[in-house]
């Protein structure tokens, strides 16, 4: 056993050191840090840019945007050691995952679990070349948070699906291809009556509108489906089983929602810059100071306990905190995007031009968007009644 | 809870059997009199649980093998802190088995540590670390004064309050050899037997039932033997204090946690389980997250210690503050949620209010840390 395990220990840190060499032949230098490419940033501005480009197609090549899945599907067919080994050398060096998209954290994880073979063949691959970009129909205007309460409906027409209703705050509707869709197919149940539905964009009868939020940001859209026919193999699992289906991919989006941050650059130098700093060199403002360094320290610490949960998980301990991870993280960053704007002072309140600089700016839009991280994917609220009950065991 | 191997896992297992069943609750209980003081002759520890805690190796856990312990390592003795915590069990551990040895592992020569290690790993020494002179964690400040006195030295000076300090028979005393207030270079550290002419100690009768005491050193002579180390060596121990106290008081958060949840879930007001109340539950809900935050700060510095991390200083600052912040939140709740029973001197919310503000200064407050802290990471 021991030996077992020692083996498996030399032959991850060959497989590091041979994806170090990899990434760093591969990786453009000129993208390191650029968090403007994530994915849930314009997909006509990433594709323009040639650097881009370039990494996407090395990294699709190898796989390595989706190495756990099988060589078939498109992946590169390694451990999740090794996964895990590719993404921390990839934070190493400020890099990303150039395909990370809802395609390869939640759907493509869903149908390696719930969808038939032929379902994977013909969409895990070009999630994993991305070339095919999806989008995730699940709130709509009546049913966010109380998801069950959904009412688009899908009837079955024998030959088809036929789809009629609308969704709301999906993101990037308007770039997207495909989408995956909960409908509703009996209507006398609630979350029994609900089915998993995949969806080309393409389809007639779909109308995608960007959703200006406060922050400027226009990746939500409304989604409109009018007589909308889905060919029958689309339906993902058994009819009516939607539900179980949505609750596992929750769980894959809350996890990628809660995952390690490798950035936590401390805002102390900047606020050297811009509050000024005492005899000792400390941030000219002790109540600001104290507040920053109340929220650093609690950073660190929910780092540590990403961590330690992902530890424990991987040895087979509960995995049940990803609500309580959700809300902590949700909490934290928003703290720090709020802090970083008022130390900025009236240089934090700029939306476009002079004399605000692009860090103010991005700061000040990225603070607005912050309000959304304790709203998407569960509600602080919905978060805290998952924990209340299925952690803590509270009576409903 | 970290990964722990199996050995790990056995002696938290049976420290947590151990706390429940020989020093509940009612074991501190006794230590206090009637009205919510400390009993005047109680010494704020129980002698044949402290021997049972020897036989069990508990005292030398972190005691070099050579020298009767069993070098199992703080995160083992960090997991005995912490079931301890739980049950508010009051011993010297921390002060003995953690700090004391610690200074002679880190700090003393082959003769200090043949002389002191060995009666520390088996408990028949109880050790303890002199550090504080005033109502603030301030070692830089230290007054008290070291004078060279032929080879050795010549104590004299106040230490106020000496965790233990009424129980313990050898004092790690923080001393001045030069330099004025706010000077760390001329810091040092002394073994100072508690029998030394010229060494007095009072008791003092603190909320927590314990009995740390008031050193007055006058004209205490030691030999050129008893000089251990500087203000690195201090820091160091001060490093390790501060973890063994925030593991200590994340097992007081977490029983209080409990305690409360179980409450929540048997409590009918209105007709029905006050734990079906939203607004109850969400604040169970925001409490356990930061009873993560504090268990991932705490064990990711005692692994610290053991791995001779360089990141130990800021680790320890961070598990002190995280944890000091979620035992003071949870063990206010703690009373709130009870309501009025939980004021009461007969339900133990009270204890573990009393208990946790204690440690919450012992060791530099969350305040002195999260200052530490920021020094640290130039804020």
């Amino acid at each position: 056993m021991r030996a077992m395990v020692e083996s498996a220990a030399i032959e991850d840190q060959d497989f590091r050191l041979e994806a170090r060499a990899w990434l760093a032949a591969h990786f453009p230098p000129a993208l390191a840090n650029v968090p403007g490419l994530l994915f849930q940033g314009s997909r006509a501005a990433a594709d323009a840019n040639p650097d881009y480009q370039l990494w996407r197609a090395a990294m699709t090549g190898k796989g390595w945007g989706v190495p756990n899945w099988a060589s078939r599907y498109g992946g590169a067919g390694l451990t999740m050691a090794q996964g895990k080994i590719i993404g921390e050398e990839l934070t190493a060096i400020g890099g990303f995952n150039p395909i990370r998209s809802y395609g390869t954290m939640m759907l493509g994880p869903t149908l390696l679990e719930y969808g038939n073979e032929a379902q994977k063949l013909e969409h895990l691959p070009f999630i994993a070349s991305h070339e095919r970009r999806w989008c995730q129909g699940f709130s709509e205007p009546g049913a966010g948070s109380d998801l069950a309460s959904l009412t688009t409906r899908c009837t079955d027409m024998g030959d088809h699906w036929l789809v009629s209703g609308q969704k709301i705050w999906t993101s990037g509707a308007d770039e997207a291809d495909w989408c995956f869709a909960l409908v509703r197919t009996d209507t006398s149940r609630k979350h029994g009556g609900i089915s998993f539905l995949l969806i080309d964009m393409a389809s007639e009868g779909i109308e995608a509108r960007p959703i200006v939020l406060i922050s400027g940001s226009t990746h939500f859209c409304e989604v409109f489906f009018n007589d909308v026919k889905v060919p029958k193999g689309n339906l993902v699992g058994e009819v009516n089983q939607g539900w179980t289906i949505a609750k596992r991919l929750l769980q894959f989006e809350r996890n990628s929602l809660s995952e390690v941050k490798a950035d936590i650059t401390p805002l102390a130098p900047l606020a050297h810059d811009y509050v000024g700093t005492d005899a000792l060199g400390r941030i000219d403002s002790p109540d600001l100071r104290a507040r920053m360094v109340r929220n650093a320290m609690r950073h660190e610490a929910y780092l540590a306990t990403v961590r330690r949960i992902a530890q424990e998980a991987k040895n087979g301990g509960p995995s049940n905190g990803v609500s309580t991870l959700k809300n902590l993280w949700s909490g934290i960053i928003q703290e720090r995007s709020e802090l970083l704007v008022e130390m900025m002072g009236a240089n934090g309140l700029g939306w476009a031009g002079e004399p605000y600089s692009d860090a103010e700016r991005e700061a000040t839009h990225a603070w607005l968007h912050s309000k959304a991280f304790s709203i998407y994917g569960g509600s602080y609220e919905v978060q805290n009644n998952i924990t209340a009950k299925h952690t803590l065991g509270l009576p409903g | 809870m970290a990964v722990l191997n199996e050995e790990q896992q056995m002696l938290k297992d049976m420290a947590a059997d151990w706390a429940r069943e020989r020093m509940p609750v009612t074991a501190l209980r006794a230590l206090y009199d009637h009205g919510g003081g400390g009993r005047a002759e109680a010494l704020g520890y129980d002698p044949d649980a402290w021997a049972e805690m020897a036989q069990m190796g508990w005292t030398g856990i972190v005691a070099p093998l050579e020298h009767g312990g069993s070098d199992f390592g703080c995160m083992g003795l960090g997991l005995v802190l912490e079931q301890l915590g739980r049950t508010l069990a009051a011993s010297p551990l921390l002060s003995s088995a953690l700090i004391a040895v610690s200074a002679l592992r880190l700090g003393g020569n082959a003769a200090q540590q043949a002389r002191w290690l060995p009666g520390l790993a088996d408990g028949s020494v109880i050790g303890t670390l002199a550090v504080e002179e005033g109502p603030h964690h301030a070692p830089e400040r230290t007054a008290l004064v070291a004078t060279p006195a032929g080879d050795g030295w010549t104590l004299n000076g106040i230490k106020r309050p000496v965790q233990d300090g009424m129980i313990a028979h050898l004092a790690i005393v923080v001393a001045r050899v030069e330099g004025g207030g706010g000077d760390r270079d001329g810091l040092r550290l002394f073994l100072v037997p508690t029998d030394a002419p010229g060494l007095t100690r009072e008791p003092l009768d603190q909320i927590d039932a314990r009995r740390p005491a008031t050193f007055t050193l006058t004209n205490v002579a030691v030999g050129a033997d008893a000089l251990l180390g500087g203000a690195d060596l201090l820091d160091q121990l001060l490093d390790r204090a501060a973890i063994g106290m925030a593991a200590e008081m994340l097992g007081i958060a977490d029983q209080a946690f409990d305690t409360t949840l179980d409450y929540l879930k048997t409590r009918v007001q209105f007709g029905a389980i006050i734990g079906s109340f939203q607004a109850l539950q969400h604040r169970a809900a925001d409490l356990f997250g930061e009873l993560q935050l504090a268990r991932s700060a705490v064990e990711a510095a005692l692994v610290a210690i053991d791995n001779d991390d360089p990141a130990l200083p800021r680790l320890a600052s961070l598990a002190k503050a995280i944890v000091g912040e979620t035992v003071h939140v949870i063990s206010q709740q703690m009373v709130q949620l009870h309501g009025g029973i939980g004021m009461t001197h007969e339900h133990d919310a009270g204890l573990y209010l009393k208990r946790a503000c204690v440690a919450a200064q012992c060791y530099g407050s969350t305040a002195w840390h999260r200052e530490r802290w920021a020094r640290l990471n130039r804020y």
